[in-house]
């Protein structure tokens, strides 16, 4: 079938069989691997990306009926949380393998985009559903705290 | 698994390599490009483009250990450049030039050794680059090299200056420096600098690091598996009728082996719909049919019975029996510690592409060598018409390099099955990567430790039971002896402490279930039960758990220094000697795995309804030189939430043979709000780096087991979240 998607800013259309989740929209037919499989059954983040800026777990998520929606995948992370948490990201030196780091850092940026100064137990509320295996949550979560703060200092 | 790398190994191995290298140059885009010899390739670890620009060539894979900065540090520091002025790229398959030093002919990354085995060979390669720039520099100016000077990619010296990029092209028509002169430990500027920044940081924070499950080339096909739902059953008939009506679908195909389908379709979705949509009949006749609780008792039952094989001697069988049956008292007690996936992050995957004479793998490339002959050998071709593109890993923790090559082998037979016209990417769905195998062996361990009247100890008896890794296979002749697999005996037949009178007994269990290596393979189970024993002995001869290992660590050898060295850092900085606040309990364990040395307290909390909190884990490491010290503490960090994850809440169980475990929300990983703070901290020390990746993994699980012992129960049987222990 044919899906009419607005991602990262650009209107697409692009044939997928019905029932194929977002995830895999974005991955095999438009190339955007930046979005990563991990479990398909919304329980890793690994997929995390924004609808209408929210996180969302893309593997369980239709890509019908969001023609009307801005779907942003890691490729076009561009608000200020986004870019507050990749600096942060950078300056923990979070990653490790690296593969569940783009669904933490979308699920990171659409946290601090609706609370810019987070508690611990918020971050850890609201990153629990994102797994790392390589266990960077310590980082993660002093990460998270620093990019709250980036988002102070640039708003003085 | 030990060799050290002599300056002679290293510079005899870099000329021949040179001689045979197939040299590879940058073109001005950047882009890598084949060239002829003569350009830019001063060793076959660095290279240095017309344009100047430098590329450190690193010959272990990435799965988040650090070697795309470890590697282009030592080289770096040697050169005598910024670590972000070098480029970083994988290297091709070459066993000749690339191989792991510690590994014999072999190019592959394991056992916590990637920067270990590098170490002499990295610095040595900026070292021999630094000095073959500087005498084409000299040679052109012709000038004394000793006047001239190397920084900022600029040569200097003689009252000029110039880019390297001017004396490239010469400096790699020059022999390679028989002994390049290294840098003294005390001018290092980038090996052991703590604020270094990870060369991969900007590709992984903006998604466009490609891993091996991103590859996505045209044309290409994916292919997904339908195995056996219990390990050895067999394909009696299949039936894809249905299959026909998914969207994509192309094929499905019987195995050679009949130990499975290969489904193919245009894209991933279609895959897995795919094989959902066929029918296959199995035949169990051979395959292992039996469940978890007969699995268990049988697995007891073999720790009970007498070992087959002698590990360690001590005393003998009986008379360590009789010393233990005479002591004045006895520390006794039986572990089960389950069957583990590894189940990193990306799932296994791998893309298998056609080329004019041969074939090209992508692949997060593990055991590189171990990939190469086995694609030689299932498709028939020689070895020099394969080419492997090593990319990004997303995680391993052992499950990617395996003796059998278990998924490049399954990949190239569905390349082959499928005409091999068009390029193949295997797929691993998370469900095949539970329920496919390769585990951590279940284990059981059976301990007796006598006690003299003055709770000193006598003799310790100690039995193990679970599947070898390395019977039957290519490396059995280097890992068994006299029956003994020593990866199911490393930690306890081989313990530091200072044991009167240990004997230690070995059992096989046999079972079609696959067994592989699990982040810090044997010790994975032996340090638990060494450390949970260690404190249980302490505590019946009423002395305090480190001083009671501190006991058994005043021998005076090196080895022992160093343990106890961790253990009394460890000790001090959680505050071991003050007791801990209200509510709280602390632990302790002590471990070495992989030459590094490690020790943890892992502090702990209860709430009203007695569940346990994980609040802070310190750790002390000795780990020879730090190369970096941030990057050391991310795996430390990582090695501790994976061991106590898994010690926590997970088990790979079976019903009739077939795994129960399919998917995360039955196989709970580590999550943020499970674990506290985890402290770090690193003994200095000018000794040669040693292993990293899995050493701190093996103190975490008992150093919780202890805490929880404080004022609760003592597990014996993991994991601890189906055994009686609530998490809050
Ligand atoms: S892949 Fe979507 S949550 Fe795991
Ligand atoms: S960095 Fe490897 S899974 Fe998170």
């Amino acid at each position: 079938m044919l899906l009419k998607l607005n991602v990262n800013g650009q209107q697409i259309e692009v044939e997928a069989a019905e029932g194929m989740p977002l995830l895999w929209v974005l991955r095999d037919k438009l190339k955007l691997t930046g979005t990563k499989y991990g479990c398909g059954v919304a329980s890793c983040g690994a997929c995390t990306v924004h609808v209408d800026g929210v996180p969302v777990r893309s593997c369980v998520m239709s890509p019908q009926n969001l023609a009307d929606a801005e779907i942003t995948t890691i490729e076009g992370l561009s608000s200020r949380p986004g870019r507050a948490v990749q600096q942060a990201w950078a300056e923990h030196n979070v990653v490790q393998c690296g593969y569940c780091q783009s669904g933490q850092i979308m699920s990171a940026a659409g946290l601090l985009a609706a609370n810019s100064s987070p508690d611990v137990s918020e971050i850890e509320t609201h990153m629990s559903g994102n797994v790392c295996r390589c266990a960077t949550y310590q980082r993660i979560r002093s990460a998270v705290a620093r990019a709250a703060e980036i988002l102070k200092e640039e708003s003085q | 698994m030990t060799a050290t790398l002599t300056r002679r190994d290293f510079l005899q191995g870099a000329s021949a390599a040179v001689a045979t290298a197939l040299v590879v140059g940058y073109s001005p885009r950047g882009t890598l490009a084949a060239a002829p010899n003569g350009d830019g390739s001063l060793t076959p670890f660095v290279k240095i483009g017309a344009d100047g620009q430098i590329a450190v060539i690193v010959k272990h894979f990435e799965m988040g250990q650090g070697t795309t900065t470890g590697l282009p540090t030592l080289v770096a520091e040697e050169l005598g450049v910024e670590l972000d002025e070098v480029a970083v790229e994988f290297a091709p398959s070459d066993a000749k030039l690339y191989a792991n030093l510690f590994f014999g002919g072999f190019q592959g990354t394991g056992g916590s050794t990637a920067l270990a085995n590098s170490f002499m060979q990295y610095r040595n390669a900026g070292a021999a680059a630094r000095e073959m720039l500087l005498n084409a520099a000299a040679q052109a100016w012709n000038v004394d090299p000793s006047t001239l000077d190397l920084s900022n990619g600029m040569i200097s010296g003689a009252g000029r200056q110039a880019p390297i990029a001017e004396f490239v092209s010469v400096a790699s028509t020059m022999e390679v420096p028989a002994e390049p002169q290294l840098k003294s430990p005390d001018t290092f500027r980038l090996i052991g600098n703590p604020n270094t920044s990870r060369r991969d940081n900007e590709p992984k924070i903006t998604g466009t690091a490609q891993f091996a499950m991103d590859v996505q080339l045209p044309d290409q096909l994916v292919a997904v598996i339908k195995r056996s739902p219990r390990f050895g059953g067999m394909v009696a008939s299949l039936d894809s009728s249905e299959a026909s009506a998914v969207p994509g679908f192309v094929d499905a195909v019987t195995l050679p082996a009949g130990n499975g389908v290969v489904v193919y379709a245009e894209d991933t979705w279609g895959a897995l719909q795919a094989r959902e949509a066929i029918a296959v009949e199995w035949d169990f006749a051979l395959a292992e049919n039996r469940s978890s609780d007969e699995l268990d008792s049988a697995l007891l039952a073999a720790v009970n019975a007498p070992p087959d094989f002698v590990a360690k001697e001590g005393p003998g069988l009986e008379e360590t029996s009789r010393l233990i049956d005479n002591a004045a008292q006895t520390v006794e007690a039986e572990f089960y510690l389950p069957w583990l996936c590894h189940a990193p992050m990306e799932p296994l995957t791998c893309t298998i592409e056609p080329t004019a004479d041969g074939v090209r793998l992508h692949d997060g490339c593990q055991f590189t060598t171990g990939s190469h002959q086995a694609l030689a050998a299932v498709l028939e071709l020689p070895m020099e018409n394969i080419e492997i593109n090593t990319v990004y890993a997303g995680g391993s923790f052992g499950r990617r390099a395996t003796m059998s090559a278990d998924y490049t082998v399954e990949a190239a037979i569905a390349f082959a099955l499928s005409g091999r016209s068009r390029p193949v990417k295997l797929v691993w769905s998370r469900e095949d990567d539970l329920s496919g195998g390769a585990y951590r062996s279940a284990f059981a361990h059976k301990v007796r430790v006598g006690l003299d009247a003055d709770g000193r100890m006598i003799a310790w008896d100690h039995r193990i039971a679970g599947k070898p890794i390395f019977k039957g296979t290519l490396f059995e002749q280097a890992f068994v002896h006299n029956g003994v697999d020593h990866s199911s005996v490393e930690g306890v037949a081989d313990t530091l402490y200072g044991i009167p009178g240990q004997f230690v007994g070995l059992t096989d269990f046999n079972s079609a279930i696959t067994v592989n290596w699990w982040r810090s393979v044997g010790h994975s189970h032996t340090a638990y039960v060494m450390e949970s024993v260690m404190d249980m002995a302490a505590k019946a001869s009423g002395r305090d758990p480190v001083a009671w290992r501190l006991d058994h660590l005043s021998e005076g050898s090196k080895d022992q220094q160093r343990l106890a060295g961790v253990l009394r850092l460890a000790a001090e900085k959680s505050g071991w000697d003050r007791p801990p606040a209200p509510g709280r309990s602390r632990g302790v364990a002590a471990h070495k795995s992989f030459s590094t040395y490690a020790a943890q307290v892992v502090e702990i909390s209860r709430d009203a309804s007695d569940s346990v909190k994980i609040e802070k884990v310190t750790c002390a490491v000795d780990c020879g030189m730090a190369v970096n010290p941030d990057i050391v503490k991310a795996q430390i960090e990582g090695g501790i939430g994976y061991g106590i994850g898994h010690v926590m809440r997970n088990e790979i169980t079976f019903e009739n043979g077939s795994v129960i475990q399919s998917n995360f929300p039955n196989y709970q990983p580590l999550r943020i709000s499970d674990i506290g703070a985890i402290e770090v901290h690193i003994v200095d020390s000018r000794e040669s780096p040693t292993g990293i990746g899995e050493p701190g993994l093996p103190p975490s699980g008992p150093a919780l087991a202890n805490a929880i012992a404080v004022d609760g129960p003592r597990v014996t049987r993991l994991p601890m979240a189906a055994n009686g222990v609530r998490f809050a």
